[in-house]
């Protein structure tokens, strides 16, 4: 093995400084990354979108739904294969809710979150006692299914999708333009720091230690006492979650929502996000998310055959690099492989 | 709502086992490999997939059939259909080897965790769908109508066409087949050892990586057979109808208990009439949902499938 990876150098220099130094890590960083949009030199622009909206989306809500489905296949290794299920739960609440009541964006905003995890639960309830790979091939087909449930029922309008979905109300002097995306930019990367605090706080708790322990050895964990199905469910659950208000912000940004968004091929993305950035590791799925998702865009010559590109990373990066770009800490890793093989 | 149903009794239960049948097929490329590497295979779905178009290239390509020639009949028409049937399971078999080659392999002698293995899988069956979309340009493609699809006898008011008959009597004869070989083989013997337990099996000699190459490949002959049935049936294929046929044999071999090979039959032939029966009532486009219900229904209740696990449970 290489003595040097990138994890652990950062790793090291977060460990060494002492808290002012810390804080002054954490806002320059913030900093800078709150002033990525005034980046957009022409050279930035993809051929389909300008700069700063191609770093909303769909950058910035990969890395936050990369974010997410971490939670779910990262932390307490349970394959997801229908993540875009929550993020369409999320898009047609707010589409629906949007047309038909006052409520604004954040009022809408709750009830995603809470109808993505209700449908976490009731998806998770019957498969997470299961095999894992039961709870995969169920995901995949429950992406599918709310997709056809989309296209056929009349209160989503079909194909046609819902569109005229209002734009969030003004934050103060704050305001939403759809042809100045900054302040969405800024929405969605509170809403990363808000995840990642949750998921780095939870790490270091009891659900933390629970994910990581069925996540090594789920027999051995259960024996210990943990009560595996329930943090599964709620690992689950939050995963949804972040889900849901990802398609929240996104139907209030897209002011439209159509069933064809939610394809299956969305779940794969942002699945390769996690998996090639390093799956567990929160910094190598922010890098797997912005690498995947501006890439794209970007090569619109190879666009035709980006998923075929996508599939052979998939198989290469697995079998060569089978903990992604930026693995998670070696001394998880340790744990992992001695577990492996079961 | 239900006069469909009712109208259509014995019409819709004969076209739900002709489909019920080629799902039995499918979903024994599911549970074979499940026996051995108790990983679902993703891929098999694409293997099904390039299975139909290899019947198309026979019978396009080589015999140079198109949408207007005259269907075939007497000695020309067996000799053209069991071309197609042989050129889709060849073309699947050599898919599916390729898949454990380059999927499941390396990450095998590695010994990684199952979820890189399950990427990995997913991957290929993106690769494998993919390629096919890119070289079909995204359109369905209709294959030249080789069987005359005559009407054989009504039994009932169900009229039985030729192409249902073929389906039902060829495809069971493949099941009965490959049952025997996996019960009677030395290499079934083999395949059995391993599935019941892999390290005692490699201790008493048996190669495991040649016992899951040939694992691979009949799974993929009997879901390449499968892919000739569907093609004489349903006369199109596209490249993405892997996925609900992909889906609807997987809840086969799960009801019937996946790893069960009998087990396989019985499910599938369950999930076809199930399927026909509720497109009737509910509509077709409600197809892929009532599927899913039956798979969260039978995991919910008897997750060991109807007719149990053929071997003990592991937990991921």
């Amino acid at each position: 093995m290489k003595n040097f990876n990138l994890r652990d150098f950062g790793a090291d220099i977060w460990e060494r400084s002492n808290r002012p130094v810390r804080v002054a890590i954490v806002i320059v960083v913030i900093g800078l990354v709150a002033m990525m949009p005034y980046a957009g030199a022409g050279f930035l622009a993809t051929p389909i979108a300008a700069y700063d909206a191609v770093i909303v989306y769909p950058v910035a809500i990969f890395v936050l739904m990369s974010l997410g489905l971490n939670i779910v296949v990262g932390k307490s290794g349970m394959l997801d294969l229908g993540y875009v299920a929550f993020f369409a739960i999320g898009a047609y609440t707010m589409g629906f809710l949007g047309i038909h009541t006052s409520l604004n964006t954040w009022e809408i905003m709750p009830i995603g979150i809470g109808l993505a995890m209700l449908a976490g639960v009731m998806l998770g309830l019957p498969t997470l006692r299961l095999r894992g790979d039961y709870l995969a091939i169920v995901t995949l087909g429950f992406g599918e299914i709310i997709r056809i449930v989309a296209l056929n029922v009349s209160w989503t309008n079909g194909p046609n999708g819902i569109s005229g979905i209002p734009m969030p109300p003004d934050i103060g002097p704050l305001k939403f333009r759809l042809d100045d995306q900054k302040v969405f930019f800024w929405v969605v990367l509170a809403m990363i720091l808000m995840t990642i605090w949750m998921i780095r706080r939870l790490s270091v708790r009891r659900p933390g230690r629970a994910w990581e322990a069925i996540r090594q050895d789920e027999d051995a964990a259960e024996l210990m006492g943990v009560p595996t199905l329930k943090y599964k469910i709620w690992s689950f659950t939050l995963g949804a979650a972040v889900g849901g208000a990802a398609g929240v912000l996104y139907g209030s940004k897209n002011l439209f929502v159509a069933p064809e968004m939610f394809t299956l091929n969305v779940s794969i993305l942002i699945l390769a996000c996690v998996v090639f950035g390093g799956i567990g590791n929160i910094w190598g799925v922010i890098v797997g998310g912005v690498i995947l998702g501006y890439l794209p865009d970007r090569i619109r010559f190879i666009s035709d055959a980006r998923l075929l590109v996508f599939g052979l990373v998939l198989v290469v990066v697995m079998n060569f690099r089978p903990d992604g770009l930026l693995p998670r800490k070696k001394r998880e890793k340790a744990l992992v492989k001695k577990g492996a093989n079961s | 709502m239900f006069t469909v149903f009712i109208d259509q009794f014995w019409q819709l239960t004969i076209s739900g086992i002709a489909l019920g049948f080629i799902y039995v097929l499918i979903a024994l490329g599911y549970t074979m490999v499940y026996g051995v590497l108790r990983m679902i295979n993703f891929a098999n779905s694409e293997i099904f997939m390039w299975g139909t178009f290899g019947a198309i290239v026979a019978s396009r390509d080589l015999f140079r059939y198109n949408q207007t020639t005259e269907p075939a009949t007497g000695g020309k028409l067996a000799l053209v259909l069991f071309i197609q049937l042989f050129a889709a399971m060849a073309f699947a078999a050599v898919v599916s080897v390729i898949v454990e080659l380059a999927a499941y392999r390396r990450l095998r002698a590695r010994g990684t965790n199952r979820l890189a293995t399950l990427i990995s899988a997913i991957g290929m069956s993106m690769v494998l769908s993919e390629t096919m979309r890119l070289m079909t340009d995204s359109r369905p493609v209709g294959s030249p109508r080789i069987l005359e699809k005559v009407i054989l006898t009504e039994v009932w008011g169900a009229q039985i066409r030729l192409d249902t008959l073929i389906t039902i009597v060829a495809a069971g004869a493949i099941f009965i087949i490959l049952e025997r070989f996996v019960k009677l083989s030395r290499m079934g013997k083999a395949i059995r050892a391993v599935s019941m337990n892999e390290d005692a099996a490699k201790l008493m000699g048996i190669n495991l990586n040649r016992v899951i190459t040939v694992t691979f490949l009949v799974g993929g002959l009997a879901t390449g057979a499968a892919g000739f049935f569907y093609v004489t049936v349903y006369e199109y294929t596209k490249f993405n109808i892997g996925f609900t046929m992909g889906l609807a044999a997987f809840t086969a071999a799960v009801v019937g208990g996946i790893g069960n090979i009998r087990g396989a039959f019985f499910g599938g032939v369950f999930l076809g009439l199930a399927e026909v029966y509720a497109s009737a009532i509910l509509g077709t486009q409600w197809k892929a949902v009532t599927i899913f219900i039956v798979l969260v229904l039978v995991l919910l209740f008897k997750p060991n499938g109807l007719f149990g696990e053929a071997v003990q449970q592991t937990r991921a």
